[in-house]
Protein backbone atom coordinates (compact mmCIF):
# COMPACT_ATOMS: atom_id res chain seq x y z
CA UNK A 1 0.00 0.00 0.00
CA UNK A 2 2.52 2.19 1.15
CA UNK A 3 4.71 1.87 -2.12
CA UNK A 4 1.90 2.60 -4.18
CA UNK A 5 2.01 5.70 -6.23
CA UNK A 6 -0.60 9.05 -5.70
CA UNK A 7 -2.48 7.08 -9.21
CA UNK A 8 -2.83 3.74 -7.53
CA UNK A 9 -3.57 5.19 -4.47
CA UNK A 10 -6.54 7.30 -5.57
CA UNK A 11 -8.06 4.42 -7.64
CA UNK A 12 -8.13 2.33 -4.53
CA UNK A 13 -9.83 4.78 -2.08
CA UNK A 14 -12.34 5.92 -4.83
CA UNK A 15 -12.36 1.84 -5.46
CA UNK A 16 -12.95 1.02 -1.96
CA UNK A 17 -10.30 -1.15 -1.56
CA UNK A 18 -8.78 0.88 1.47
CA UNK A 19 -9.79 3.42 3.34
CA UNK A 20 -8.17 7.14 4.36
CA UNK A 21 -7.63 5.81 7.45
CA UNK A 22 -5.80 3.01 6.93
CA UNK A 23 -3.48 4.39 4.90
CA UNK A 24 -2.53 7.10 6.68
CA UNK A 25 -2.40 4.75 9.70
CA UNK A 26 0.19 2.60 7.41
CA UNK A 27 2.41 5.80 7.12
CA UNK A 28 2.19 6.84 10.66
CA UNK A 29 3.65 3.50 11.79
CA UNK A 30 6.21 3.91 9.20
CA UNK A 31 6.90 6.95 10.23
CA UNK A 32 7.46 6.33 13.61
CA UNK A 33 9.87 3.13 12.53
CA UNK A 34 12.03 5.37 10.54
CA UNK A 35 12.73 7.94 13.13
CA UNK A 36 16.31 8.04 12.26
CA UNK A 37 15.91 9.30 9.29
CA UNK A 38 15.13 12.74 11.04
CA UNK A 39 12.26 13.47 8.44
CA UNK A 40 10.03 15.26 10.05
CA UNK A 41 9.85 17.88 12.99
CA UNK A 42 5.92 17.83 13.78
CA UNK A 43 3.75 15.22 13.72
CA UNK A 44 0.52 15.13 15.32
CA UNK A 45 -1.19 11.69 14.45
CA UNK A 46 -4.42 12.37 15.97
CA UNK A 47 -4.99 15.59 14.09
CA UNK A 48 -3.99 13.31 10.81
CA UNK A 49 -6.70 10.51 11.36
CA UNK A 50 -8.84 13.71 12.19
CA UNK A 51 -8.56 14.76 8.53
CA UNK A 52 -8.20 10.55 7.64
CA UNK A 53 -12.15 9.80 9.00
CA UNK A 54 -13.29 13.69 7.41
CA UNK A 55 -11.58 12.44 3.65
CA UNK A 56 -13.25 9.22 4.44
CA UNK A 57 -16.90 10.60 5.03
CA UNK A 58 -16.22 12.62 1.71
CA UNK A 59 -15.33 9.92 -0.42
CA UNK A 60 -18.36 7.59 0.65
CA UNK A 61 -21.20 10.32 -0.29
CA UNK A 62 -19.38 10.40 -3.18
CA UNK A 63 -18.14 13.92 -2.77
CA UNK A 64 -14.69 13.38 -3.09
CA UNK A 65 -11.43 14.86 -5.85
CA UNK A 66 -8.79 13.27 -7.36
CA UNK A 67 -6.44 13.06 -4.56
CA UNK A 68 -9.13 13.17 -1.95
CA UNK A 69 -8.03 10.52 1.21
CA UNK A 70 -4.35 11.39 0.40
CA UNK A 71 -1.82 11.37 2.96
CA UNK A 72 1.01 13.83 2.26
CA UNK A 73 3.81 15.68 3.76
CA UNK A 74 4.62 19.34 3.88
CA UNK A 75 8.04 21.19 4.13
CA UNK A 76 8.05 22.79 7.41
CA UNK A 77 8.37 26.51 5.19
CA UNK A 78 4.44 26.34 5.19
CA UNK A 79 2.44 27.87 7.45
CA UNK A 80 0.21 25.44 8.76
CA UNK A 81 -2.91 27.08 10.91
CA UNK A 82 -2.72 25.86 14.60
CA UNK A 83 0.74 23.61 14.03
CA UNK A 84 3.93 24.57 14.42
CA UNK A 85 5.79 25.98 11.85
CA UNK A 86 9.54 26.04 12.04
CA UNK A 87 11.87 26.37 8.94
CA UNK A 88 13.89 24.60 10.43
CA UNK A 89 14.76 27.54 12.74
CA UNK A 90 15.16 28.01 16.49
CA UNK A 91 14.32 31.50 15.85
CA UNK A 92 10.53 29.63 14.73
CA UNK A 93 10.42 26.86 16.95
CA UNK A 94 7.73 27.91 18.88
CA UNK A 95 5.52 29.41 16.46
CA UNK A 96 2.09 28.33 15.41
CA UNK A 97 1.08 30.40 12.61
CA UNK A 98 -2.79 31.74 13.06
CA UNK A 99 -3.65 31.00 9.05
CA UNK A 100 -3.07 28.48 6.32
CA UNK A 101 -0.27 28.75 3.67
CA UNK A 102 -2.71 29.09 0.03
CA UNK A 103 -0.53 25.83 -1.00
CA UNK A 104 -1.72 24.26 2.44
CA UNK A 105 -5.25 25.47 2.21
CA UNK A 106 -6.13 24.03 -1.76
CA UNK A 107 -4.39 20.62 -0.35
CA UNK A 108 -7.51 20.68 2.49
CA UNK A 109 -9.69 21.82 0.23
CA UNK A 110 -8.90 18.45 -1.95
CA UNK A 111 -9.22 16.66 1.25
CA UNK A 112 -5.86 15.56 1.54
CA UNK A 113 -4.39 14.23 4.75
CA UNK A 114 -1.16 16.00 6.44
CA UNK A 115 0.86 13.39 7.88
CA UNK A 116 2.89 16.62 9.23
CA UNK A 117 5.84 18.95 8.72
CA UNK A 118 8.94 17.37 7.41
CA UNK A 119 12.60 18.60 8.40
CA UNK A 120 14.93 21.17 5.91
CA UNK A 121 17.79 23.44 5.65
CA UNK A 122 17.09 26.33 8.46
CA UNK A 123 15.45 29.25 6.03
CA UNK A 124 16.10 26.43 3.09
CA UNK A 125 19.15 27.86 2.72
CA UNK A 126 21.53 24.88 1.98
CA UNK A 127 21.94 22.39 -0.41
CA UNK A 128 22.09 19.00 2.21
CA UNK A 129 19.52 19.61 5.27
CA UNK A 130 22.62 20.02 7.69
CA UNK A 131 21.82 23.57 8.46
CA UNK A 132 18.51 23.14 10.71
CA UNK A 133 18.14 23.74 13.62
CA UNK A 134 16.43 20.52 14.03
CA UNK A 135 19.40 17.86 13.15
CA UNK A 136 20.31 16.51 9.68
CA UNK A 137 18.07 14.36 7.72
CA UNK A 138 19.91 11.08 6.67
CA UNK A 139 19.75 10.14 2.92
CA UNK A 140 17.35 6.61 2.74
CA UNK A 141 19.74 4.78 0.21
CA UNK A 142 22.55 5.33 2.68
CA UNK A 143 22.18 6.88 6.01
CA UNK A 144 26.24 8.36 6.21
CA UNK A 145 25.00 10.82 3.12
CA UNK A 146 22.89 13.39 2.98
CA UNK A 147 19.72 13.54 0.90
CA UNK A 148 20.55 16.81 -0.36
CA UNK A 149 18.66 20.23 0.26
CA UNK A 150 17.17 22.56 1.44
CA UNK A 151 13.86 19.84 1.11
CA UNK A 152 15.75 17.37 2.69
CA UNK A 153 12.79 16.09 4.80
CA UNK A 154 10.61 15.90 2.14
CA UNK A 155 12.91 14.24 -0.64
CA UNK A 156 13.97 11.66 2.43
CA UNK A 157 9.96 10.85 3.09
CA UNK A 158 9.09 10.58 -0.05
CA UNK A 159 12.37 8.13 -1.29
CA UNK A 160 11.79 5.85 1.98
CA UNK A 161 7.72 5.62 0.48
CA UNK A 162 6.87 7.40 4.13
CA UNK A 163 4.63 9.40 2.57
CA UNK A 164 2.99 9.21 -1.41
CA UNK A 165 4.40 12.17 -2.12
CA UNK A 166 5.25 15.71 0.06
CA UNK A 167 5.47 19.36 -0.67
CA UNK A 168 8.51 21.46 -1.12
CA UNK A 169 9.98 24.91 -2.16
CA UNK A 170 13.08 25.35 -4.59
CA UNK A 171 14.88 28.76 -4.37
CA UNK A 172 18.29 27.37 -6.13
CA UNK A 173 17.32 24.08 -6.80
CA UNK A 174 16.05 22.71 -3.40
CA UNK A 175 13.04 20.93 -4.66
CA UNK A 176 15.54 19.33 -8.12
CA UNK A 177 18.75 18.78 -6.00
CA UNK A 178 17.59 16.62 -2.86
CA UNK A 179 15.30 14.55 -5.54
CA UNK A 180 18.19 13.77 -7.52
CA UNK A 181 20.36 12.86 -4.46
CA UNK A 182 16.80 10.58 -3.02
CA UNK A 183 15.97 8.51 -6.67
CA UNK A 184 12.59 10.81 -6.82
CA UNK A 185 10.71 12.57 -8.81
CA UNK A 186 11.27 16.76 -8.31
CA UNK A 187 9.02 19.23 -9.45
CA UNK A 188 9.84 22.65 -9.97
CA UNK A 189 6.99 25.12 -11.63
CA UNK A 190 7.49 28.25 -13.45
CA UNK A 191 7.72 31.69 -11.17
CA UNK A 192 4.13 32.83 -10.11
CA UNK A 193 2.55 29.03 -11.10
CA UNK A 194 2.19 28.39 -7.29
CA UNK A 195 0.99 31.02 -4.84
CA UNK A 196 3.81 31.85 -2.12
CA UNK A 197 1.00 33.39 0.48
CA UNK A 198 2.08 31.68 3.91
CA UNK A 199 5.38 30.36 1.97
CA UNK A 200 8.28 31.33 4.65
CA UNK A 201 9.78 33.97 2.42
CA UNK A 202 13.37 33.09 2.15
CA UNK A 203 14.43 35.50 -1.65
CA UNK A 204 11.40 37.06 -3.57
CA UNK A 205 12.08 36.42 -6.62
CA UNK A 206 12.90 33.53 -6.80
CA UNK A 207 11.12 30.86 -4.19
CA UNK A 208 8.67 28.88 -5.12
CA UNK A 209 6.70 25.69 -4.37
CA UNK A 210 6.90 22.61 -5.83
CA UNK A 211 5.94 18.71 -5.69
CA UNK A 212 8.50 16.05 -4.45
CA UNK A 213 6.50 12.64 -6.14
CA UNK A 214 7.48 9.24 -7.02
CA UNK A 215 6.89 10.03 -10.54
CA UNK A 216 6.18 12.64 -13.02
CA UNK A 217 2.61 11.72 -13.21
CA UNK A 218 2.13 11.81 -9.73
CA UNK A 219 3.91 15.11 -9.65
CA UNK A 220 1.18 16.01 -12.53
CA UNK A 221 -1.59 15.46 -10.80
CA UNK A 222 -0.20 17.14 -7.51
CA UNK A 223 0.59 19.96 -9.46
CA UNK A 224 -2.93 20.47 -10.33
CA UNK A 225 -3.92 21.08 -6.64
CA UNK A 226 -1.58 23.28 -5.96
CA UNK A 227 -0.72 25.53 -9.08
CA UNK A 228 -3.36 28.88 -10.33
CA UNK A 229 -3.50 32.18 -9.63
CA UNK A 230 -4.03 33.75 -5.49
CA UNK A 231 -4.89 37.38 -5.34
CA UNK A 232 -3.14 37.00 -1.93
CA UNK A 233 0.25 36.60 -3.63
CA UNK A 234 0.88 40.03 -5.34
CA UNK A 235 3.53 37.53 -7.97
CA UNK A 236 0.69 35.31 -8.85
CA UNK A 237 0.77 34.68 -12.59
CA UNK A 238 -3.08 34.60 -13.55
CA UNK A 239 -2.39 32.47 -16.02
CA UNK A 240 -4.89 29.44 -16.76
CA UNK A 241 -4.41 25.89 -15.70
CA UNK A 242 -4.46 22.77 -17.58
CA UNK A 243 -5.24 19.53 -15.88
CA UNK A 244 -1.47 18.57 -16.41
CA UNK A 245 -2.12 14.67 -16.83
CA UNK A 246 -3.53 15.83 -20.34
CA UNK A 247 -0.29 15.40 -22.13
CA UNK A 248 1.32 12.71 -20.35
CA UNK A 249 1.88 10.17 -23.01
CA UNK A 250 2.48 12.16 -25.63
CA UNK A 251 4.72 11.24 -28.35
CA UNK A 252 8.32 12.28 -28.29
CA UNK A 253 9.14 11.79 -31.90
CA UNK A 254 10.49 14.91 -33.14
CA UNK A 255 11.41 16.59 -29.31
CA UNK A 256 14.58 18.50 -29.88
CA UNK A 257 16.74 18.39 -26.56
CA UNK A 258 19.31 20.53 -25.76
CA UNK A 259 22.24 19.50 -23.77
CA UNK A 260 24.53 22.91 -22.96
CA UNK A 261 28.10 22.03 -23.10
CA UNK A 262 28.50 23.67 -19.89
CA UNK A 263 26.35 21.19 -18.33
CA UNK A 264 28.47 18.47 -19.55
CA UNK A 265 32.83 20.02 -18.25
CA UNK A 266 35.04 19.02 -15.85
CA UNK A 267 32.90 19.96 -13.35
CA UNK A 268 30.87 17.01 -13.74
CA UNK A 269 31.59 13.37 -12.36
CA UNK A 270 32.08 11.28 -15.26
CA UNK A 271 30.19 8.46 -13.60
CA UNK A 272 26.89 10.60 -13.36
CA UNK A 273 27.38 12.17 -17.11
CA UNK A 274 27.99 8.51 -17.91
CA UNK A 275 24.49 7.90 -16.26
CA UNK A 276 22.84 10.44 -17.86
CA UNK A 277 24.05 9.72 -21.40
CA UNK A 278 22.59 6.82 -20.87
CA UNK A 279 19.19 8.12 -19.85
CA UNK A 280 19.40 10.40 -22.77
CA UNK A 281 19.78 7.60 -24.99
CA UNK A 282 16.77 6.18 -23.89
CA UNK A 283 15.14 9.60 -24.83
CA UNK A 284 16.74 9.37 -28.28
CA UNK A 285 15.41 5.67 -28.85
CA UNK A 286 11.52 7.40 -28.08
CA UNK A 287 12.44 9.79 -31.30
CA UNK A 288 13.99 12.54 -29.43
CA UNK A 289 16.55 14.25 -31.30
CA UNK A 290 20.00 15.72 -28.99
CA UNK A 291 21.39 18.57 -30.04
CA UNK A 292 24.48 20.58 -28.50
CA UNK A 293 23.70 24.08 -27.02
CA UNK A 294 25.83 27.04 -25.76
CA UNK A 295 24.47 28.95 -22.22
CA UNK A 296 27.44 31.39 -22.16
CA UNK A 297 26.87 32.81 -19.02
CA UNK A 298 26.10 29.66 -16.75
CA UNK A 299 29.13 29.44 -15.02
CA UNK A 300 28.58 32.81 -13.40
CA UNK A 301 25.14 31.59 -12.62
CA UNK A 302 26.18 30.59 -8.79
CA UNK A 303 27.75 33.85 -7.62
CA UNK A 304 24.60 35.49 -9.45
CA UNK A 305 22.59 33.75 -7.24
CA UNK A 306 25.29 34.45 -4.19
CA UNK A 307 24.68 38.37 -4.16
CA UNK A 308 20.58 38.26 -5.27
CA UNK A 309 19.41 35.31 -2.99
CA UNK A 310 21.47 36.52 0.18
CA UNK A 311 20.60 40.40 -0.62
CA UNK A 312 16.71 39.36 -0.64
CA UNK A 313 17.05 37.23 2.32
CA UNK A 314 18.70 39.76 4.52
CA UNK A 315 15.50 42.05 3.40
CA UNK A 316 13.23 38.99 4.73
CA UNK A 317 14.68 38.35 7.10
CA UNK A 318 14.63 41.41 9.13
CA UNK A 319 11.05 40.69 10.23
CA UNK A 320 12.40 38.09 13.09
CA UNK A 321 13.56 40.32 15.74
CA UNK A 322 11.51 39.13 18.81
CA UNK A 323 8.62 41.45 18.81
CA UNK A 324 5.55 39.97 17.56
CA UNK A 325 6.41 36.11 17.11
CA UNK A 326 8.76 33.29 17.72
CA UNK A 327 12.57 33.07 19.99
CA UNK A 328 13.16 36.64 21.96
CA UNK A 329 16.39 36.71 24.16
CA UNK A 330 15.99 35.73 27.37
CA UNK A 331 18.63 38.99 28.74
CA UNK A 332 19.16 42.34 26.96
CA UNK A 333 20.17 46.01 27.47
CA UNK A 334 17.91 48.14 25.21
CA UNK A 335 16.12 47.33 22.09
CA UNK A 336 18.64 47.07 19.78
CA UNK A 337 20.57 44.61 22.23
CA UNK A 338 16.99 42.95 22.15
CA UNK A 339 17.23 42.57 18.17
CA UNK A 340 21.02 41.90 17.66
CA UNK A 341 21.09 39.16 20.61
CA UNK A 342 17.50 37.48 19.35
CA UNK A 343 18.54 37.11 15.80
CA UNK A 344 22.50 36.08 16.79
CA UNK A 345 20.76 33.36 19.23
CA UNK A 346 17.72 32.53 17.13
CA UNK A 347 19.94 32.18 13.60
CA UNK A 348 22.72 29.39 12.37
CA UNK A 349 25.65 30.50 10.76
CA UNK A 350 24.93 29.70 7.26
CA UNK A 351 21.84 32.26 7.53
CA UNK A 352 23.46 34.45 9.41
CA UNK A 353 26.63 34.70 7.11
CA UNK A 354 23.73 35.18 3.75
CA UNK A 355 22.63 37.76 5.73
CA UNK A 356 25.67 39.21 6.47
CA UNK A 357 26.47 39.00 2.53
CA UNK A 358 23.39 40.54 1.86
CA UNK A 359 23.44 43.05 3.89
CA UNK A 360 27.02 44.77 2.16
CA UNK A 361 25.80 44.19 -1.15
CA UNK A 362 22.62 46.01 -0.35
CA UNK A 363 24.63 48.64 1.59
CA UNK A 364 25.77 51.98 0.57
CA UNK A 365 28.57 52.24 -1.63
CA UNK A 366 28.18 48.71 -2.62
CA UNK A 367 24.64 48.34 -4.39
CA UNK A 368 25.67 48.98 -8.07
CA UNK A 369 29.16 46.55 -7.44
CA UNK A 370 27.11 43.60 -6.40
CA UNK A 371 23.22 43.68 -6.31
CA UNK A 372 22.78 45.82 -9.74
CA UNK A 373 25.52 44.05 -11.15
CA UNK A 374 24.16 40.56 -10.22
CA UNK A 375 20.33 41.37 -11.39
CA UNK A 376 22.13 42.68 -15.00
CA UNK A 377 23.54 39.23 -14.99
CA UNK A 378 20.50 37.67 -14.40
CA UNK A 379 19.20 38.74 -17.41
CA UNK A 380 22.42 37.84 -19.52
CA UNK A 381 21.21 34.40 -18.28
CA UNK A 382 17.68 34.48 -18.70
CA UNK A 383 18.59 35.66 -22.40
CA UNK A 384 20.97 33.06 -23.00
CA UNK A 385 17.84 30.56 -22.11
CA UNK A 386 15.46 32.66 -24.80
CA UNK A 387 17.93 32.20 -27.31
CA UNK A 388 18.31 28.60 -26.81
CA UNK A 389 14.61 28.06 -26.84
CA UNK A 390 14.92 28.41 -30.47
CA UNK A 391 16.83 25.84 -31.47
CA UNK A 392 15.10 23.15 -28.87
CA UNK A 393 11.92 22.11 -26.93
CA UNK A 394 13.48 21.65 -23.62
CA UNK A 395 16.94 22.03 -22.14
CA UNK A 396 18.76 18.89 -19.89
CA UNK A 397 21.59 17.66 -18.24
CA UNK A 398 22.70 16.06 -15.19
CA UNK A 399 20.67 17.84 -11.76
CA UNK A 400 23.40 17.84 -9.88
CA UNK A 401 27.41 17.04 -10.65
CA UNK A 402 27.69 14.21 -8.26
CA UNK A 403 25.66 11.72 -5.98
CA UNK A 404 24.86 12.10 -2.64
CA UNK A 405 27.95 13.45 -0.42
CA UNK A 406 28.72 12.07 3.65
CA UNK A 407 27.16 14.07 6.02
CA UNK A 408 29.71 16.78 7.13
CA UNK A 409 32.00 16.34 4.30
CA UNK A 410 31.06 19.99 3.16
CA UNK A 411 29.23 21.98 5.74
CA UNK A 412 32.41 23.57 6.80
CA UNK A 413 33.52 25.12 3.39
CA UNK A 414 30.35 27.69 1.84
CA UNK A 415 31.63 27.68 -1.73
CA UNK A 416 32.14 23.78 -2.36
CA UNK A 417 28.47 23.46 -0.92
CA UNK A 418 27.08 26.18 -2.75
CA UNK A 419 28.50 24.17 -6.21
CA UNK A 420 25.83 21.76 -5.68
CA UNK A 421 23.41 23.93 -7.31
CA UNK A 422 24.98 24.73 -10.65
CA UNK A 423 22.89 23.02 -12.66
CA UNK A 424 19.54 23.97 -10.90
CA UNK A 425 19.92 27.50 -9.64
CA UNK A 426 20.02 29.21 -13.66
CA UNK A 427 15.78 27.82 -13.70
CA UNK A 428 15.32 29.91 -10.72
CA UNK A 429 17.62 33.04 -11.77
CA UNK A 430 15.45 32.49 -14.77
CA UNK A 431 11.99 31.75 -13.60
CA UNK A 432 11.84 28.76 -15.78
CA UNK A 433 10.23 25.43 -14.96
CA UNK A 434 12.37 22.40 -14.50
CA UNK A 435 12.05 18.85 -12.89
CA UNK A 436 14.17 16.10 -12.08
CA UNK A 437 13.70 13.13 -12.88
CA UNK A 438 15.54 9.68 -11.23
CA UNK A 439 18.28 8.58 -14.34
CA UNK A 440 20.29 5.41 -12.55
CA UNK A 441 22.45 4.67 -9.95
CA UNK A 442 25.87 5.44 -9.44
CA UNK A 443 28.05 3.84 -6.57
CA UNK A 444 24.20 2.19 -4.80
CA UNK A 445 23.33 6.03 -5.32
CA UNK A 446 20.58 7.66 -6.69
CA UNK A 447 21.25 10.33 -9.82
CA UNK A 448 18.80 12.40 -11.41
CA UNK A 449 17.97 13.82 -15.30
CA UNK A 450 17.31 17.31 -15.38
CA UNK A 451 14.42 18.48 -17.94
CA UNK A 452 14.25 22.84 -17.99
CA UNK A 453 11.40 24.14 -19.92
CA UNK A 454 10.11 27.47 -21.37
CA UNK A 455 7.69 29.46 -19.27
CA UNK A 456 4.64 27.80 -18.21
CA UNK A 457 5.64 24.19 -20.15
CA UNK A 458 4.87 22.05 -17.00
CA UNK A 459 3.03 19.86 -19.36
CA UNK A 460 5.41 19.42 -21.78
CA UNK A 461 8.01 18.71 -18.86
CA UNK A 462 6.09 16.49 -17.21
CA UNK A 463 5.50 14.26 -20.90
CA UNK A 464 9.03 13.65 -21.04
CA UNK A 465 9.45 12.45 -17.74
CA UNK A 466 6.52 10.26 -17.75
CA UNK A 467 7.58 8.84 -21.12
CA UNK A 468 11.09 7.96 -19.90
CA UNK A 469 9.67 6.54 -16.87
CA UNK A 470 7.48 3.88 -19.32
CA UNK A 471 11.19 2.87 -20.36
CA UNK A 472 12.52 3.09 -17.19
CA UNK A 473 11.96 1.59 -13.60
CA UNK A 474 14.79 3.91 -11.51
CA UNK A 475 11.40 5.78 -10.34
CA UNK A 476 10.32 2.48 -8.58
CA UNK A 477 13.34 1.34 -6.79
CA UNK A 478 13.34 1.58 -2.38
CA UNK A 479 16.26 2.21 -0.56
CA UNK A 480 16.70 -0.76 1.12
CA UNK A 481 15.29 -1.57 4.53
CA UNK A 482 12.11 0.87 3.42
CA UNK A 483 10.76 -1.56 1.13
CA UNK B 1 37.63 41.69 -1.62
CA UNK B 2 38.93 41.20 2.30
CA UNK B 3 36.80 42.44 5.07
CA UNK B 4 38.32 44.26 7.65
CA UNK B 5 37.17 44.26 11.58
CA UNK B 6 35.43 47.63 11.19
CA UNK B 7 33.24 46.26 8.00
CA UNK B 8 31.95 43.62 9.88
CA UNK B 9 31.03 45.22 13.08
CA UNK B 10 29.39 47.59 11.11
CA UNK B 11 28.03 44.97 8.42
CA UNK B 12 26.48 43.16 11.69
CA UNK B 13 24.74 46.33 13.37
CA UNK B 14 22.84 46.79 9.80
CA UNK B 15 21.68 43.37 10.15
CA UNK B 16 21.24 43.85 13.37
CA UNK B 17 23.02 40.74 14.93
CA UNK B 18 24.93 40.64 16.90
CA UNK B 19 28.85 39.52 16.46
CA UNK B 20 30.82 38.75 19.56
CA UNK B 21 34.67 39.48 20.00
CA UNK B 22 35.65 36.19 19.45
CA UNK B 23 33.81 35.68 16.00
CA UNK B 24 34.58 38.56 14.09
CA UNK B 25 38.04 37.07 12.46
CA UNK B 26 35.94 33.84 11.59
CA UNK B 27 33.48 36.14 9.92
CA UNK B 28 36.09 38.25 8.36
CA UNK B 29 37.64 35.14 6.74
CA UNK B 30 34.48 33.52 5.79
CA UNK B 31 32.47 36.76 4.35
CA UNK B 32 35.71 37.30 2.48
CA UNK B 33 35.94 34.23 0.66
CA UNK B 34 32.50 34.36 -0.46
CA UNK B 35 32.78 38.41 -1.50
CA UNK B 36 36.24 37.00 -3.44
CA UNK B 37 34.01 34.18 -5.31
CA UNK B 38 30.99 36.34 -6.34
CA UNK B 39 33.32 38.86 -7.54
CA UNK B 40 34.08 36.48 -10.77
CA UNK B 41 30.57 38.58 -12.32
CA UNK B 42 33.19 41.37 -12.84
CA UNK B 43 34.22 39.07 -16.31
CA UNK B 44 31.35 40.55 -17.77
CA UNK B 45 30.47 43.19 -19.62
CA UNK B 46 26.76 44.72 -18.41
CA UNK B 47 27.38 48.23 -19.70
CA UNK B 48 23.85 48.16 -21.48
CA UNK B 49 21.99 45.38 -19.85
CA UNK B 50 19.11 46.66 -17.61
CA UNK B 51 18.54 44.68 -14.03
CA UNK B 52 16.17 42.10 -13.84
CA UNK B 53 14.43 41.98 -10.48
CA UNK B 54 11.38 39.94 -11.21
CA UNK B 55 10.86 36.99 -14.13
CA UNK B 56 9.33 37.44 -17.45
CA UNK B 57 10.25 41.72 -16.41
CA UNK B 58 6.36 41.54 -14.52
CA UNK B 59 4.97 44.06 -12.43
CA UNK B 60 3.71 43.76 -9.08
CA UNK B 61 0.15 43.64 -9.08
CA UNK B 62 -2.07 46.55 -7.61
CA UNK B 63 -5.08 46.36 -6.06
CA UNK B 64 -7.95 48.63 -5.33
CA UNK B 65 -7.46 51.03 -2.07
CA UNK B 66 -9.76 48.95 0.32
CA UNK B 67 -10.20 47.54 3.84
CA UNK B 68 -10.50 43.74 3.01
CA UNK B 69 -9.47 42.38 6.51
CA UNK B 70 -11.26 42.35 9.64
CA UNK B 71 -9.41 42.51 13.31
CA UNK B 72 -7.59 39.90 13.99
CA UNK B 73 -5.77 41.30 16.08
CA UNK B 74 -6.11 38.34 19.16
CA UNK B 75 -5.56 35.75 17.13
CA UNK B 76 -2.53 37.40 14.98
CA UNK B 77 -0.91 38.34 18.95
CA UNK B 78 -1.78 35.21 20.97
CA UNK B 79 2.14 34.32 19.65
CA UNK B 80 3.18 37.29 20.63
CA UNK B 81 6.35 36.73 23.54
CA UNK B 82 4.90 40.01 25.37
CA UNK B 83 1.96 41.99 25.08
CA UNK B 84 -0.63 44.18 27.06
CA UNK B 85 -3.73 46.02 26.05
CA UNK B 86 -3.07 45.26 21.88
CA UNK B 87 0.24 46.47 22.17
CA UNK B 88 3.68 44.75 21.66
CA UNK B 89 5.92 45.01 24.65
CA UNK B 90 9.56 45.63 23.83
CA UNK B 91 12.34 47.01 25.82
CA UNK B 92 11.99 51.01 26.41
CA UNK B 93 13.65 53.18 23.38
CA UNK B 94 12.22 56.60 24.97
CA UNK B 95 14.25 57.99 28.06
Amino acid sequence: MYAETLKQLASDLRGKRCSSVELTTCYLDRMERCGTLNAFITIDADFSLDQARAADRLLENGDSRPLTGIPIAHKDIFCTQGMLTTCGSKILHNFTPPYDATLIGRCKEQGMVSLGKTNMDEFAMGSSNETSYFGPVKNPWDKNKVPGGSSGGSAATVAARLAAAATGTDTGGSVRQPAALCGITGLKPTYGRVSRYGMIAFASSLDQGGVLTQSAEDAALLLNVIAGFDPKDSTSVDEPVPDYTGDLSKDLTGLRIGLPKQYFDEGLASSVEQSTREALSVLEKLGARLIDIDLPNSELCVPCYYVIAPSEASSNLSRFDGVRYGYRSELYDDLVDMYMRTRSEGFGDEVKRRIMIGTYALSAGYYDAYYLKAQKLRRLITQDFELAFEQCDVIMGPTTPTPAFELGAKISDPISMYLNDIYTISANLSGLPGVSIPAGFVDGLPTGLQIIGPYFSESCLLNVGHRFQMETDWHKRIPGGFE
Amino acid sequence: MALDRQTVLKIARLARIRVDEVDINRYASELSTILEFVEQMEQVDTNNVAPLSHPQDRLLRMREDKVTEDDQREVVQAVAPATENGLYLVPKVIE
